[in-house]
């Protein structure tokens, strides 16, 4: 066992409670165990961080998501025979998280979420591959993850950056609001936004007006890079683009900018896998189930983590726990049909495990818009008129 | 508190005062009554003229509607009022409240008009109160986000689904207690029955399709599946539903793909769509049966459909984001 790894396994609470409150109908016989695995420190959960409260931004870690569904499986358990355990580890790098999952795979553990950046998750889901399990990955944006590094048991209920980067387009498009100011913080997850962005730029027929870097600086010499009024007075656009994973730099842009245009990316206006003023199809039961439990807001990945244990539990139940290789090929395929509360049948796309899935684009507080865009088609689902469609696929399994 | 308490005493003694007094002037008065979830209102229409008659406010988010067994009173649930607001027909007047638990969103009527069975979305329960008294004779904890709850017409089993755990609960009125957890087709919402109670059928949003039950086996018995011309299967998401008391019509609205579909019941076969407006959920028949109501959730009005002809008469504009339709005809 590597010395840095930090292991806690916990138990969910409350499934013994909330399994006693009806008549049994079919004894619970099986348990079916999912881990969550998280970094430990994650920088992206810094309390200066989530202090910003940046839009489609983490708000806190995910975990609680994923207990909120599976105090959602109880009922559904029950009827089938099943048990559903939820289980927390965490570890200080890759290597623990990889130790981790070897452990438990062989204590008999199938379903892992991961809570950690890319490059975590591309190491973690690689040294997985070939084994008998399915790894979530729920908080890791990258492009690169659903192409190149794409692994056959490791599926995506976060939307990518270029889902989120083509839904934005789509509404710009929408609001012919065709000519963009493109602003890049020094991060490479900054870089990897920015990409995708001018990527769903070309795609729609937006254009790029300027891509500027910015920094979070007072220092006179870089004033035209931590200047938002020197960084806006260029050449006209409509909207400002900013591209900033981590969000300090963004919520200063609206109302700095030199022209009266609105800011969109990270701020202003945002493409979110969820908002918590998201209030069709039952959304306001879900955030009020998070927010009891969490005493916080939901956010993206909270939505991920719930949206993956409600993944394993529907094909749990569909399939009435088949082995591994019928479920898992259940859970893939075109058939299921998962309930994200954004309206649509969603399910996994086959040549890349990403989650298809509506985008919502949100401010602080309203859902303005859910993409797809009424107009932007597709000729099979329109949902895949967002990211990565089967031509534009780089991933081989 | 008090003083609340005895108004609300007051009130109930005023509306049976009126009930006695004006039992015959209310009868059959040909109104329309249609919730609206974000006005807080009902509003009521002539029949006749299709003019508004009257909007009365009702508590937050007014949605699930159904007449007293003497059709004397209208009962409204407002969601996010947490209660069942009473309103006296003869007199179009809200007369008082029933406190139901947080968040409810459907219920049903005993056959005798004494109990009520309430959906709580957000405590995953369906309560029991007791009209009379207005006070819960108990909470029976059920899958998370229960919405349709409908008796079986003997009244001795209470159907509720869990929109969450994908589920048709089925309870024994007399306990209080589950007697089966039946898993159905994704997000069920609403019932319909057979006059004898033999078949339960049960609308699934995201399954996009009726899944039926046997009342007495309380197992899958088939699927009615749909297909509109010029939608999707993704775009098919079925929420009201609407038999004929012969149990051998069955109208359901199908959300999204603004059509409502016509079954026969004993063969299963769609008959007919019929496009009406956007988001078409709330579906009610009128008392002889000729006509179909349908509230349009997203383009505020509500579709009246001829149900022999199939043919939409007219469409009606009402309050915003229209739930539930009721007729005293």
């Amino acid at each position: 066992m590597h010395a840095c790894m930090k292991l806690f396994l916990r138990f969910a609470l409350g499934m013994v409670a909330a399994l006693s409150l009806a008549t049994p109908v079919a004894a619970a016989t099986t348990t079916v165990r999912i881990v969550h695995l998280e970094l430990d420190p994650d920088g992206r959960y810094d309390e200066t961080r989530l202090f910003f409260r940046g839009l489609a931004q983490p708000l806190g870690r995910p975990f609680a998501g994923a207990e909120v569904a599976l105090r959602e499986a109880r009922f559904v358990g029950q009827a089938i025979g099943v048990e559903f355990a939820l289980e927390r580890a965490s570890g200080a790098d890759a290597k623990a998280l990889v130790a981790a999952v070897e452990r438990l795979n062989k204590d008999g553990v199938r379903f892992f979420l991961i809570d950690a950046p890319g490059a975590v998750v591309a190491e973690v889901s690689k040294a997985a591959r070939g084994r008998e399990l399915l790894l979530f990955n729920v908080s890791a944006p990258d492009d690169a993850l659903r192409q190149a590094q794409c692994q056959p048991n490791l599926l995506h209920t976060l939307p990518n950056d270029a889902m989120r980067a083509d839904a934005l387009a789509q509404f710009l498009v929408s609001k012919k609001w065709r000519s963009v100011l493109l602003l890049e913080g020094p991060r490479p997850e900054d870089r990897l936004q920015a990409d995708a962005f001018e990527r769903a730029a070309k795609r729609f027929g937006l254009k790029i007006a300027e891509r500027k870097p910015f920094v979070l600086s007072n220092d006179p010499r870089q004033r035209d890079q931590g200047n938002v009024a020197l960084l806006t007075a260029g050449a006209d656009h409509d909207v400002v683009f900013v591209a900033d994973s981590d969000g300090e730099f963004a919520r200063s842009v609206p109302y700095r900018t030199v022209r009266s245009r609105p800011v969109v990316g990270a701020e202003g206006l945002a493409a979110a896998a969820w908002s918590w003023a998201w209030e069709r199809h039952g959304a306001p039961q879900l955030n009020a189930r998070l927010e009891k439990h969490a005493a916080r807001k939901m956010a993206d990945p909270d939505w991920a983590a719930w949206m993956a244990v409600k993944a394993v539990v529907e094909a749990v139940v569909r399939t009435q726990n088949a082995p591994f290789a019928a479920l898992a090929k259940y859970l893939k395929g075109e058939e299921i049909t998962l309930d994200g509360f954004k309206g649509n049948r969603l399910g996994f796309r086959a040549w890349d495990n990403q989650l298809r899935q509506p985008v919502l684009l949100a401010t602080h507080n309203a859902v303005i818009e859910r993409a797809p865009i009424a107009g932007f088609l597709h000729p099979t689902n329109n949902l895949d008129t967002l990211g990565f469609d089967q031509r534009d696929s780089r991933c081989a399994f | 508190m008090i003083r609340s308490r005895s108004t609300a005493a007051l009130h109930a003694l005023a509306l049976s005062v009126v009930l006695a007094a004006g039992a015959a002037a209310a009868k059959d008065t040909g109104y329309v009554f249609v919730s609206s979830e974000n006005d807080h209102a009902v509003t009521v229409l002539d029949s006749k003229t299709w003019q508004v008659v009257k909007t009365i406010a009702t508590g937050q988010r007014p949605r699930d509607m159904r007449l007293s067994p003497d059709r004397m009173a209208l009962y409204v649930i407002a969601s996010k009022g947490n209660r069942v607001d009473v309103i006296d027909i003869a007199q179009l007047k809200l007369t008082h409240s029933i406190p139901v638990g947080e968040d409810p969103e459907m219920f049903d009527l005993s056959p005798d008009g004494k109990r009520l069975y309430v959906s709580n979305e957000e405590d995953a329960q369906v309560s029991v109160i007791d009209v009379a008294s207005r006070k819960p004779l108990a909470q029976i904890e059920v899958g998370e986000e229960p919405e349709g709850v409908r008796l079986s017409p003997d009244g001795k089993r209470l159907y509720a689904t869990s929109e969450v755990a994908n589920m048709v609960h089925v309870i024994d009125t007399a306990t209080n207690k589950i007697l089966a957890n039946v898993v159905v087709a994704n997000r069920p919402r609403r019932f319909a029955m057979t006059p004898d109670g033999g078949e339960v059928w049960v609308t699934s949003e995201l399954g996009g399709q009726v899944t039926v039950l046997d009342g007495v086996s309380n197992k899958v018995k088939a699927k009615v599946t749909f297909t509109p011309k010029g939608f999707r299967a993704d775009d098919v998401t079925p929420v009201g539903i609407a038999m004929t008391r012969d149990g051998k019509t069955a109208f359901v609205t199908l959300g999204r793909a603004n059509h409502v579909a016509v079954v026969d019941v004993a063969s299963r076969k769609v008959q007919d769509y019929v496009l009406v407006g956007n988001r078409a959920w709330g579906a009610t028949l009128n008392r002889d049966e000729s006509l179909l109501f349908v509230a349009n959730g997203l383009s505020d009005d509500i579709s009246i459909v001829d149900a022999r002809s199939r043919k939409v008469l007219r469409s009606v504009p009402v309050g915003r984001v229209p739930h539930t339709v009721v007729i005293d005809d």
